[in-house]
């Protein structure tokens, strides 16, 4: 076996990076996470104090919500437009080829340009759309022009691994299908659809850990406002730590981020049977 | 592979972390810094930060050694806390006074300047006492100030008011009235950049002081939750209240900025008629509309009196001033002290913060006003410090920032009509 594997060295770089920016800081704010700390002088342990906080802050409660309705619905919005306009971007026309790549240029953007170009766009005085809805000041639809804004920069980054995976479903297969009679529904239903079924669940997976931890967008385009309207967990956590400096309450909220995310990428992982993952093409 | 083969590996690597993490310590020491020099921290400004180094250049000549750092507003105050219990602390560093300084002040970090000042009285008698006291915490001087007054002040479209055959409020019944005028015109009465909290502070902090006098926050301040319970509070909220829902701020000030495009900007557009908002809204008015300062449009008035209140209609609130504090544990203090009791109230430097539009936070400086680029707004702000009995520092700024942070929230949902005055005073109250 050792043969064929690479030496464990090979893992060094990979594992010293994980150990200093991903390990250590963690095991840092579990321990901050029991203290009393604003920043100034040393962190003073408070026992649970943080946690039984945690269970009754309301705020908390109702940012772990927010959280919740932001990915579910950026979920629903990007996965049926990224997987259309992925498959249709398969296709080897030139004009196809085109239209995909301006599809592509928010990718192009940082996430810092493209929360300031939407919040001068949806400006109530000087925006595109003055006198319509108050797309960023109504605190009933603040959440949604949010995830609006955070499906408009990532739907390409989706359709991307849509576009390479549908290019990679064997032709023999629709041809048999043709051949067969099938419909170009019945064809993406039955052929192109189970034929991604590992893509959809990659990127599903991306999207939901993803909008857990969606943070500078919203900072930038509402900084949690209306009000607390758009006021996400990882906001709440930033807010708590370096605006009000209670870091060892902020730490808290961070281990539950933490676990949140840990736990929905396994959920996704167990459900979806992605660990069977196998080629489901032909001749293997 | 086998077992054993693995743990090797392991070992090292984990030898290799360590000392990566203890290299990265060693490195990261003070670097070039030449000895002796004061590390002075301050707040980036492109204007006043040339004149900060002037007064640097100034104390060089006269034989000390100082050097400049500036950073940002969030990450210098982010900075800071990390900075200041370390070896890579300033010497001196700007701060607003107030709350703020209090929780340094209360680590322990902050030295007392009462003795220094008591020996360089000239260095104490130039400043304006109300504005030196921004820096006074029991009964010791923390910090020397540093850069020009920023009180609060109601400024407004003139052009608007006099197509409307309007005045500027005097009274609180006079701004309903006002509001009523302006929303019939189809005019936002008062611009508001709702989504920073802070501006909607500005309201809270005057209706309090105009209806209950300033002693009602300073209460609030030192008892924490018995300060809020003061009915006054409740009063003046209720106050507020009426003035939102009468419509004074628009529908949209939720999704407004103070930035570019934002409040300022339709208040020079004629958009809205009134904006309350510190001193620098002429400066950034000058800089974003310069056609609006420059015709003569953009007027100022001080916060109206409200009838039946027991505040000083004299009184202000906002910046007092900004102030430079020297640090505990500093090996420069004794430079950190000679630099605050010679530098700051020097005729050089205060004629060069006039010169950059600013109003110095020094007694006898009616004279060198005449020269600011502005001297009749400069001029009124100065006799408006003079003249008010008590300056009160933003709230967020003089309550510990969990606390401001807390408040700020519940007056955004305050401003939403999400939270009734009952409900804010009882939130906040409650922490």
């Amino acid at each position: 076996m050792s043969s064929q594997r690479p030496s464990a060295w090979y893992a060094v770089p990979a594992f010293t990076f994980f150990a200093l920016f991903a390990a250590l800081p963690m095991l840092l704010v579990i321990y901050l996470s029991f203290t009393a700390w604003d920043g100034l002088g040393t962190p003073a342990l408070n026992g649970g104090e943080n946690w039984s906080r945690l269970l009754d802050d309301a705020e908390a409660r109702a940012s772990v919500w927010r959280t919740l309705v932001l990915m579910v619905v950026s979920w629903l919005v990007q996965t049926p437009i990224a997987l259309l306009i992925g498959v249709w971007a398969a296709g080897k026309q030139r004009s196809r080829a085109v239209l995909s790549s301006i599809f592509f240029l928010p990718l192009l953007l940082s996430t810092a340009a493209i929360a300031l170009l939407w919040q001068a766009l949806l400006e109530p005085n000087f925006g595109a759309f003055v006198g319509g809805p108050l797309f960023l000041g109504d605190p009933d639809i603040a959440l949604y022009t949010v995830v609006l804004v955070i499906s408009w920069q990532f739907i390409p980054f989706h359709t991307l691994l849509y576009q390479g995976a549908a290019r990679a479903v064997p032709p023999s297969l629709y041809e048999a299908a043709t051949i067969d009679g099938a419909s170009r529904v019945s064809k993406f239903l039955h052929i192109t659809l189970p034929q991604l079924r590992y893509t959809v669940v990659t990127s599903s997976v991306l999207m939901l850990v993803g909008s857990l931890t969606t943070f500078d967008t919203v900072l930038i385009l509402t900084n949690g406002g209306p009000g607390t309207a758009t006021r996400i967990l990882p906001l709440h956590m930033y807010i708590t730590g370096f605006s009000g400096f209670e870091m060892g309450y902020a730490s808290a909220i961070a281990v539950v981020l933490v676990v949140l995310g840990t736990a929905l990428s396994l959920a996704v992982m167990r459900w979806s049977g992605f660990r069977q993952m196998s080629s489901q093409q032909e001749g293997s | 592979m086998s077992r054993r083969s693995w743990v090797r590996p392991l070992i090292a690597m984990g030898l290799v972390a360590v000392t990566a993490v203890v290299s990265a310590c060693g490195t990261s020491g003070p670097g070039e810094t030449n000895a002796g020099a004061l590390k002075i921290w301050a707040l980036e400004d492109p204007v006043l930060n040339k004149i900060e180094n002037l007064s640097i250049d100034s104390f060089k000549a006269a034989g000390g050694n100082a050097s400049l750092e500036t950073f940002g507003n969030d990450p210098y105050k982010q900075r800071l806390r990390v900075a200041i219990g370390s070896p890579q602390a300033p010497d001196l560093f700007f701060n607003w006074g107030g709350g703020n300084l209090k929780e340094y002040v209360d680590a322990g970090k902050v030295a007392d300047l009462t003795a220094v000042l008591e020996e360089n009285k000239a260095a104490k008698d130039a400043f304006i006492p109300s504005v030196l006291n921004g820096a006074k915490l029991g009964d010791k001087y923390y910090g020397v100030p540093m850069r020009g007054m920023q009180p609060v002040l109601l400024f407004f479209n003139k052009k608007v008011f006099t197509e409307a055959g309007a005045q500027p409020p005097t009274t609180w019944d006079e701004l309903l009235t006002l509001v009523d005028t302006f929303k019939a015109k189809g005019i936002t009465p008062i611009a508001l950049a709702g989504t920073q909290a802070w501006t909607e502070l500005m309201w809270a902090e005057y209706v309090l002081d105009r209806w209950a006098g300033h002693e009602v926050f300073q209460n609030i301040r030192d008892k924490g939750p018995e300060g809020w319970k003061d009915p006054a509070v409740v009063e003046a909220m209720t106050k507020l209240k009426e003035l939102i829902d009468r419509g004074a701020f628009g529908s949209s000030f939720a999704s407004v900025g103070y930035d570019a495009g934002g409040a300022s900007t339709i208040l020079a557009q004629g958009k809205a008629a009134m904006h309350l908002m510190g001193t620098w809204e002429y400066t950034n008015q000058l800089d974003q509309s310069p056609d609006f300062v420059k015709n003569g449009d953009l007027g100022w008035v001080a916060f109206p009196s409200i009838p039946g209140g027991k505040g000083d209609p004299g009184n202000l609130v906002g910046n007092v001033s900004n102030f430079y504090s020297a640090t505990q544990d500093s090996k420069s203090l004794d430079a950190a002290k000679k630099f605050v009791t010679t530098e700051l109230h020097k005729d050089s430097y205060i004629e060069a913060l006039v010169a950059a539009g600013d109003v110095p936070p020094v007694v006898g400086a009616e004279e060198k006003l005449k020269k600011s680029p502005n001297p009749e707004y400069a001029s009124f702000i100065y006799e408006l410090v003079l003249d008010s009995k008590n300056f009160q520092l933003s709230w967020d700024q003089d309550l510990p920032a969990d606390d401001a942070t807390f408040m700020l929230t519940q007056l955004q949902e305050f401003f939403l009509g999400k939270v009734s005055p009952q409900q804010f005073v009882d939130a906040v109250a409650a922490r």
